[in-house]
């Protein structure tokens, strides 16, 4: 192991967790979104486009 | 090309591209990974830490390469008032802000070791700390003005002002003695790096584009999501739904 290890592999953690964080707060805001739209019915305007 | 600013279409390419570029993403990530912890060599003077590199790097670029999408968004939020430009450009600014903060936090974490310190106020190290300063503001400005399409011109005037310090970022070390290296790879005249090293810095630098794009297009599909549900909650809502009314705290 390299004498500076700590901060390769703290760099890194913190790169999977900042970024991995924004990628799930994504796909979470994608649920609820998903799940809010289908409580409520569609518009008109969607309805012609189906 | 314009046929995929319909909000209804981009859904459609959207669901075809999100899963392709995940796995592309993926696929590329492994492969830069490998090289860069496994293939590429220690440096000679900065012995493993170098490899701090193949992810300090790639935030970087992706830092103001976020930006510049945004500042093309803007530009068709201004110009076009196009919705999905909006959309874009909101989706955008969570991950830039992600980027920019990876981009100083491994700087900082890699400056310890090679420059004996956590952090400089010279001239690169600042103008990315006024970046991220620049992109929670943005991040604020979206949350702060509810009405998106008053928001998005809003955000989109900051975007185009904020534009001026991507080259400022970029020629810094050029134009300043700063203590951060300057360019070894987009100069005149080449990369100084050497191809062992070079060729896993690219892969990477690919792969956490693909991601950046991915995320980008499922962030905004959030955002065409968000606003169709704002209408129907609004349709909703004229019709007497009490399903669209806010809820009490």
């Amino acid at each position: 192991m390299s004498a500076h290890a700590w901060f390769i592999l703290a760099s890194y953690a913190i790169a999977a967790l900042a970024i991995g964080g924004a990628a799930l707060a994504i796909v979470l805001d994608h649920r609820a979104l998903k799940h809010a739209l289908a409580k409520l019915p569609a518009s008109p305007d969607e309805e012609a486009r189906k | 090309m314009l046929r995929f600013a319909n909000p209804a279409n981009f859904l459609r390419l959207a669901a075809v591209l999100v899963p392709t570029g995940a796995v592309l993403s993926a696929l590329t990530l492994t492969l830069g990974l490998y090289l860069s912890f496994f293939v590429a060599p220690a440096d000679y003077q900065q012995g493993q830490t170098v490899r701090i590199m193949y992810i300090h790097v790639p935030a970087a670029w992706l830092a103001m390469f976020c930006w510049g999408t945004m500042t093309l968004a803007a530009l068709g939020s201004l110009v076009w008032r196009h919705p999905l430009a909006d959309a874009a450009q909101k989706a955008a600014a969570p991950l830039g802000a992600a980027f920019t903060f990876v981009c100083l936090v491994t700087g900082s974490l890699w400056g310890k070791p090679m420059w004996g310190t956590w952090w400089v106020w010279d001239a690169r190290l600042t103008s990315v700390l006024v970046l991220f300063i620049m992109y929670l503001g943005l991040i604020a400005l979206w949350r702060s003005i509810d009405e998106p399409s008053r928001a998005g011109r809003a955000a989109a005037i900051l975007t185009l002002v904020g534009s001026i310090n991507l080259p400022i970022i970029k020629f810094s070390v050029d134009w300043w003695n700063t203590l951060h290296q300057p360019a070894s790879v987009f100069r005149a005249g080449g990369p100084t790096i050497h191809p062992t090293m070079l060729w896993p810095l690219l892969t990477m630098a690919i792969g956490m584009t693909l991601l950046f794009i991915t995320l980008h297009l499922m962030a905004t599909r959030n955002e065409v999501l968000r606003r169709r549900l704002r209408r129907r909650a609004i349709l909703a809502a004229e019709a007497g739904d009490s399903r669209a009314m806010p809820q009490e705290a």
